[in-house]
């Protein structure tokens, strides 16, 4: 331990200062809040989470130009597929990350002995995988439609969004329980992929819609879809989530 | 329930379920005309086939419903019962999906096409192996009962969502006409052979799952007689 | 009425007991360490205590409310340091304790954040990130997340090991400060030098059950390490005729 002379000797101040304390709805609030707030002053410093997300979703898209020699007319039936491919499979390393920094010093015991609803937990680690997802895929997209002579559209962001909030809704719950296995992050892909099936589909056959340019009225019935999805996933997860870290 | 009784019962029900099993292999493959308008003799693996996927959601159901009375009851003989139905479901599964493709080669000329129940049956499959891999990779009986109860109750519950999805994705792209099972009524004899191949695979799952549970209830007992050699817990 | 009382508590992982009906108190302002050796549940006992963990059966009273029926509220009550520091690494000591304050709903707790860093002596290194600590500096953090909110009790598990003899002493001065302002401490140990100075109680703990109870002042010379090797002995050899209760051990030489 290295304290200096001078720390050791020094008589500790007593503590007196009084502090206030908060409760209910607003503390429930601002645990969500802090939880949210530490995971991007965390990131904020290292940027692992995101970098490596933007790295393997690029990387994504570059190994399927090579699997598939794509040409214009091709890319209209596939490229939907590529794009969730890397979005889904950047969104599960990223939350594979985010949950081995829980476990690292066992900070989530910390977050367990904190006079807390676990759900508030669900919540937080939601939104904040949500931001970081939701900042890959804005980056991503341009690049990919870019290098693949395709359109940037901006009806494909609320497509976007409602698929990786379903992604994230039900990815949270099973990256926690990866978490607590012997094997980790190989299984929370096992786990989510088949899970997640209904949002993908919905999602890709939403983005194919955007891509070939139909309107708002082809559109309504996917994201309806997923809107209804995203709703199953998110109520389950959060009434879920207290038994997947109970100990 | 006592080991001995359950026994009893277990074997009970396996003569039962020879029995049923042996006059509906005789029915299905002897009994049973072929099928008059388009199957043919292909109709004999809709007697294995149908009943093999009818017991595999009724292994998945009872998974979810144990499930649910594991994390409320937290009784092990729950967790027990959710993974003995586990691994006959994603058996039967199995068995469903091989089946499936050896009648779609003979009646569609293909193995395999992407239409809503068969892509919802091996989501299905993948879910449950899912489930076995996550029991497998956590060495506390406590925190994986509890957690592969979790999964258990969320695949259930995703069964329908899945199908929901597919049949909406299929209305995308177009779909080679095919003929689905249960489609046209089979006639008389044919129905019959059909019904006791059901009452056939219901008595052979539940016999597995006697079975099953009393092999688990057994191995507990021996952990629990090899242990205080492992870790002495003083005197009583 | 002691503040806290753990009463007939048991605790299976699968069909290995860890807690075998354990029972004691712990009263208001108390120092009690728990001896044993590795393996004999302390761990297992500090975590239910900290609600980090439900019994098989038994319960834990805190200031009279049972644990299990208003854990949350309990929580505000208790502070924990265990083996790991509980902290986030990429964070430096201020935001990690910012973070854990507003976990409990502290508003305004800048200068309470300041004065604890300086009670532990890291207000120099505040906003270094916690990765670059040595393992001192880490349980120092930690200790001052544990006290963030000013718990009644503090749970400490093995806090002495791996510290250098200047470092033991720096924490035997800071909890007997803490004794005296009027938290209740619980801690474990598995080795005699750590904990003992200061005790105002001790316990052994040995293959799940409590074998030894003693209040420090009425202890003969010898007597703890004598009773702790006793115990030691009889989770080594397995000894299941030992006829082993707290009284039947305290009576022996």
């Amino acid at each position: 331990m290295t304290t200096t002379r001078e720390e050791t000797r020094a008589p500790a101040p007593p503590i007196t200062t009084e502090t206030t304390r908060r409760g209910g709805l607003a503390l429930y609030l601002a645990q969500v809040g802090a939880l949210v707030w530490k995971d991007l002053a965390a990131e904020r410093r290292t940027k692992e989470i995101l970098s490596a997300m933007l790295v393997f979703a690029l990387l994504v898209v570059l190994i399927f130009n090579f699997a598939f020699d794509l040409r214009r007319v091709e890319m209209d039936l596939v490229g939907p597929g590529i794009l969730w491919v890397a979005f889904t499979f950047a969104g599960i390393l990223g939350l594979n990350r985010a949950f081995a920094l829980e476990k690292d010093r066992g900070a989530l015991e910390g977050l367990m002995l904190a006079p807390m609803e676990r759900s508030a937990i669900y919540v937080g680690k939601l939104i904040s995988t949500l931001l970081l997802m939701s900042i890959m895929e804005i980056a991503i997209f341009p690049v990919y439609a870019l290098l693949n002579n395709q359109p940037i559209r901006l009806d494909i962001l609320p497509v976007v969004f409602m698929g990786t909030l379903g992604f994230v809704a039900a990815g949270t719950v099973i990256a926690a329980m990866a978490a607590n296995t012997r094997t980790r992050e190989v299984l929370l892909p096992i786990l989510l992929f088949p899970i997640l099936v209904p949002v993908i589909i919905t999602a890709v056959g939403a983005t194919a819609i955007v891509v070939r340019g139909g309107g708002w009225d082809e559109l309504a019935a996917p994201l309806s879809l997923l809107a209804i999805f995203d709703i199953v996933f998110l109520v389950a997860g959060f009434l879920v989530f207290e038994y997947v870290i109970e100990e | 329930m006592t080991p001995s009784r359950l026994n009893t019962a277990t074997r009970i029900l396996g003569i039962l379920t020879l029995i049923a099993m042996a006059v509906s292999l005789y029915m299905a493959l002897i009994w049973s005309p072929p099928e008059r308008t388009m199957l043919g003799d292909s109709v004999r693996i809709l007697y294995f086939h149908a009943p093999a996927a009818w017991t595999a959601y009724l292994s998945f159901g009872v998974v979810a419903i144990a499930s649910v009375m594991y994390l409320w009851k937290r009784k092990h003989i729950w967790d027990i019962i959710a993974l003995a139905s586990a691994e006959i479901g994603v058996l039967l599964t199995t068995l469903t999906l091989i089946s499936g493709m050896l009648w779609g080669k003979t009646v569609w000329g293909t193995f395999w096409t992407w239409d809503a129940r068969l892509t919802s049956t091996l989501v299905l499959w993948l879910i449950y192996v899912g489930y076995l891999m996550l029991r497998a990779a956590i060495d506390d009986p406590e925190r994986r009962a509890r957690l592969a109860a979790i999964v258990g109750i969320v695949g259930a519950l995703d069964i329908p969502i899945i199908h929901f999805a597919v049949l909406w994705w299929r209305t995308l792209h177009p779909q080679p006409i095919a003929v689905r099972p249960g489609g046209p009524a089979l006639d008389p004899p044919l129905a019959l052979t059909l019904n006791v191949a059901m009452i056939a695979f219901t008595l052979l799952y539940a016999y597995l799952l006697l079975a099953r549970v009393q092999l688990e209830l057994t191995r507990d007992q021996a952990e629990a007689q090899r242990q205080p050699v492992e870790a002495p817990v003083g005197a009583d | 009425m002691p503040l806290l009382s753990v009463q007939r508590l048991s605790k299976q992982f699968g069909v290995h007991w860890a807690l075998r009906e354990v029972s004691f108190d712990v009263g208001a302002g108390d120092v009690v360490t728990l001896f044993g050796p590795n393996g004999a549940g302390k761990t297992t006992l500090v975590r239910l205590v900290a609600t980090l963990g439900k019994p098989t059966s038994g319960v834990i009273v805190l200031d009279g409310r049972p644990l299990k029926a208003s854990a949350a509220s309990v929580r505000q009550g208790i502070g924990f340091v265990s083996h790991q520091p509980l902290l986030y690494p990429d964070l430096t000591a201020h935001e990690n304790l910012t973070f854990f304050a507003r976990l409990y709903g502290l508003t305004e707790s800048r200068p309470r954040i300041d004065a604890l860093l300086g009670r532990v002596g890291l207000a120099h290194r505040a906003d270094d990130p916690v990765r670059q600590y040595s393992r001192g500096m880490q349980q120092r953090l930690s200790l001052a997340r544990a006290l963030l909110h000013d718990p009644r009790l503090l749970l400490l598990d093995e806090p002495y090991t791996g510290l250098d003899p200047v470092a033991t002493d720096w924490l035997n001065r800071l909890l007997a400060e803490l004794s005296q302002q009027g938290h209740t401490i619980l801690m474990t140990s598995h080795d005699l030098q750590g904990g003992a100075a200061l005790a105002s109680r001790v316990l052994i703990l040995a293959g799940g059950r409590l074998v030894f109870a003693a209040d420090a002042a009425s202890l003969a010379p010898g007597e703890l390490a004598a009773a702790y090797l006793a115990a030691g002995r009889v989770a080594t050899e397995g000894a299941r005729d030992a006829g082993m209760t707290a009284d039947g051990l305290r009576g022996a030489p």
